[in-house]
């Protein structure tokens, strides 16, 4: 056996082939299922979005990014001409299915990574597993993933989304498990000699302790899953992974650099956006001043309900308007 | 009957616990266990009982083992032998559930560094162990309110931690472990990170409540003077073990072993002494009111031949002598012209073993001023007083605001 191995090639990929074979078979029902249900899903959100008006949306955009930003003009100036570019290159919907694509495997991210950061926060034995695991998933080249993903799911946005998730998963369980830990031992030992259960204890002290440091994480889960969106197009997501991945085909450099663009322009808003609400939860919860806590929320309440009405009416526009 | 009783209590961290409990025995050091078992003894055999209503002390330097034991009171870390009775329950071998339930009704802990949760305002960290006990939100802030009254902190109850002071943020630490109305009080090294005065005070307060609430307190602490300040009786530990339990007076006069009467003694009183344990209140003048008449008379009533002379201020400006004040009379000058500016002032915590050096070569008593303002003056008497009787009893330690037995600890 042993000079067999030294002298013959081990037939690794044929292993893993098989293997993933034998799960594209077994599992075939369910990969069906989680196919159709997302493919459903996002076509609908898609929908949804590109049927807004775009310039209601841009409105929405910059009037949001004002006001997160502390009223300052930068992001929101920045988000009006950026999204204005976007829509007069003709890239509207191509913006659109990728801000769908981004969304949903960034939500199915931190739905997967939290808990399971938690997990490893709790658990030497759990971190001493997953930690090599992410090791893996992070370093292994992202266009991998696709042939597994074409595999279970077919070509089209669910494996895109799939793909997206194991490459953008890991630093959401990292800076998870990595918060909790830093907790300060002295609170962990007062949480705990008060007679605290474990989840009054992740609940009242480690997650909010951990927040900035997970949300970071989560900010960081969101880029990287962005960065995928370009090698998905490859197996039939849509978006302005599309235009990049044709206009490298056709050698093609200007187009190349218009959906490129379009994609950092994307990118440069979604950072800033998640930032900032970060750094309002955190100030939330150090406004002492109850009047100005109250104002706050006022505010914020205000901001909120603006946004759903303008959404509502410009539906109702979009519709009598035909 | 004892509130607290613990017997045998024994904690090795490390692996060959047994091998390292034999070593204990044969009384091997503690760095002698740890190379050759790998593992560390941090309590051997320790047994005390605290009574119902008293401030039991544990005192030692630090890797003396002191807050590994009163963490295995309440089990943050897990024994590794003996028992902890508190109220017919040995809290060694509970379930997790009794656990949660004692640790939620019979004691609660005050930690060295505060231990407060900083995204709490004070009434939430007050409120904490009603909280999870499941009482309702308006009932525990009545009552958490209570407590911080108690501790006058109510004003303060929607602020944050961090943005309080260090004695407030304890005080606020203390709020939340009495708002459980708990048995018994864990404190451990409870006011070690204040700074003297603030400690000094901290502990007036603990004693204050104390009258009050009868509480059963286990007070952890390195600092011997805090210990004799606070401790109904003391326990003095080094090595993990137990070297003597007994009042502060035993502890004192009656050592129990050569650790603990180095111990004692390391307390220089020279050194520990300072200006204001033996200042006495100065006899003043008014200089920018009062003239050579009032001056002499003053003189004559207090039995002395000089005033300090200060201003409206208390501000320290010089001395008058008898001699001075009668030859203002004499000429009829002003007293002013007559001042001798050149008396030697101290700060309240010179220590008298440097005041000596001062008071010896100079003519007129020290003053001990603050900011300028006279708090009293320094005879040489009570200097060489002071340093006659070094022996403990005389000294009345009360007074002693700050003692380190030994440089180094935390």
């Amino acid at each position: 056996m042993l000079p067999n191995m030294l002298l013959q090639q081990l037939p690794v990929a044929d292993w893993v082939e098989s293997i993933t074979n034998w799960l594209t078979n077994t599992l075939s029902g369910l990969f069906g299922f989680i196919q159709t249900v997302g493919q459903g899903l996002m076509d609908w959100m898609t929908n949804y979005l590109t049927w807004i008006n775009p310039f209601v949306m841009i409105a929405i955009v910059v009037i949001g990014a004002f006001f997160i930003s502390g009223r300052k003009l930068g992001l929101a100036t920045f988000s009006l001409i950026g999204l204005l570019f976007v829509l007069n290159q003709d890239l509207w919907s191509d913006l659109m299915s990728t801000f769908t694509l981004v969304l949903i495997s960034s939500l199915v991210s931190v739905v997967i990574g939290v808990p399971l950061g938690i997990w490893s926060s709790k658990s030497d034995r759990a971190q001493a597993v997953i930690t090599p695991i992410l090791d893996f998933m992070q370093t292994m080249p992202g266009f991998v993933y696709l042939i597994p993903a074409v595999a279970f799911f077919g070509i089209g946005v669910v494996p895109g989304v799939f793909s997206s998730v194991i490459f953008a998963l890991p630093p959401t369980v990292r800076m998870t498990n990595l918060g909790i830990r830093q907790v300060p031992e002295e609170l962990v030992e007062a949480a705990e000699s008060f007679g605290s259960t474990g989840s009054q204890r992740l609940f009242k002290l480690d997650l909010p302790l951990a927040k900035n440091t997970i949300m970071a994480g989560i900010n960081q889960t969101i880029m990287l899953s962005l960065s995928m969106v370009v090698m998905s197009s490859m197996i039939g997501a849509p978006g302005l992974g599309r235009g990049v991945l044709s206009a490298v085909q056709r050698a093609q450099v200007g187009t190349g650099f218009v959906n490129g663009i379009s994609l950092v322009i994307l990118a440069i808003i979604i950072d800033r956006y998640t930032q900032n609400i970060n750094r309002l939860m955190s100030a939330e919860s150090k406004a002492i001043d109850k009047d100005a806590k109250l104002k706050q929320m006022k505010v914020r309440r205000g901001v909120l309900i603006g946004s759903i009405v303008v959404i509502v009416v410009s539906a109702i526009v979009q519709a009598v308007m035909g | 009957m004892p509130v607290v009783e613990v017997k045998n209590l024994t904690k090795v961290f490390g692996r060959k616990t047994k091998a390292a409990l034999e070593m204990v025995k044969d009384k091997k050091s503690k760095n002698e266990i740890l190379r050759k078992t790998g593992s560390t003894v941090g309590v051997y055999d320790a047994s005390f009982k605290v009574e119902k209503g008293e401030i039991f002390v544990i005192m030692g330097l630090s890797g003396s083992g002191k807050s590994t034991l009163i963490r295995l009171i309440n089990r943050l870390i897990e024994p590794t032998d003996g028992s902890v009775m508190v109220d017919g329950d040995d809290i060694a071998k509970v379930d997790k559930d009794k656990l949660r339930e004692i640790r939620r009704t019979k004691m609660s802990m005050v930690f060295q560094n505060f231990g407060l949760f900083p995204n709490r305002t004070i009434l939430e960290n007050t409120a904490y162990g009603l909280e999870i006990r499941g009482v309702e939100k308006e009932e525990r802030n009545k009552r958490a309110g209570e407590a911080l009254k108690n501790l006058h902190l109510y004003d303060f109850k929607d602020q944050l931690p961090s943005q309080l002071s260090g004695g407030m943020q304890q005080r606020v630490g203390l709020a939340r472990a009495l708002a459980n109305d708990p048995e018994v009080l864990l404190m451990d090294e409870a006011f070690s990170a204040l700074d003297p005065l603030i400690r000094k005070e901290m502990q007036d307060e603990l004693l204050e409540l104390q009258q009050k609430l009868q509480k059963t307190i286990i007070f952890i602490t390195h600092d011997l003077n805090e210990a004799l300040r606070l401790g109904d009786r003391i326990t003095i530990m080094r090595d993990g073990q137990i070297q003597q339990i007994g009042t502060g007076e035993e502890i004192l006069t009656t050592p129990a072993n050569d650790y603990v009467k180095t111990f004692v003694q390391d307390v220089d009183y020279s050194r520990v002494l300072t200006a204001q344990n033996i200042m006495e209140p100065a006899s003043l003048l008014n200089i920018q009111a009062e003239g050579p008449n009032i001056a002499l008379r003053r003189m004559k009533h207090d039995k002395i031949s000089m005033l300090l002379a200060v201003d409206r201020e208390r501000k320290l400006q010089g001395v008058i002598t008898a001699e001075a004040a009668r030859d203002a009379k004499n000429t009829g000058k002003d007293l002013v012209d007559y001042l001798d500016t050149s008396i030697p002032t101290i700060a309240k915590d010179t220590t008298v073993n440097d005041i000596f050096n001062i008071i010896y070569d100079a003519k007129t008593p020290v003053a001990v001023t603050e900011n300028g303002k006279v708090l009293g003056v320094v005879i040489r008497g009570s200097v060489i007083e002071a340093l006659a009787d070094e022996d403990a009893e005389s000294i009345d330690t009360n007074d002693i605001v700050d003692v380190q037995p030994e440089k180094g600890d935390k």
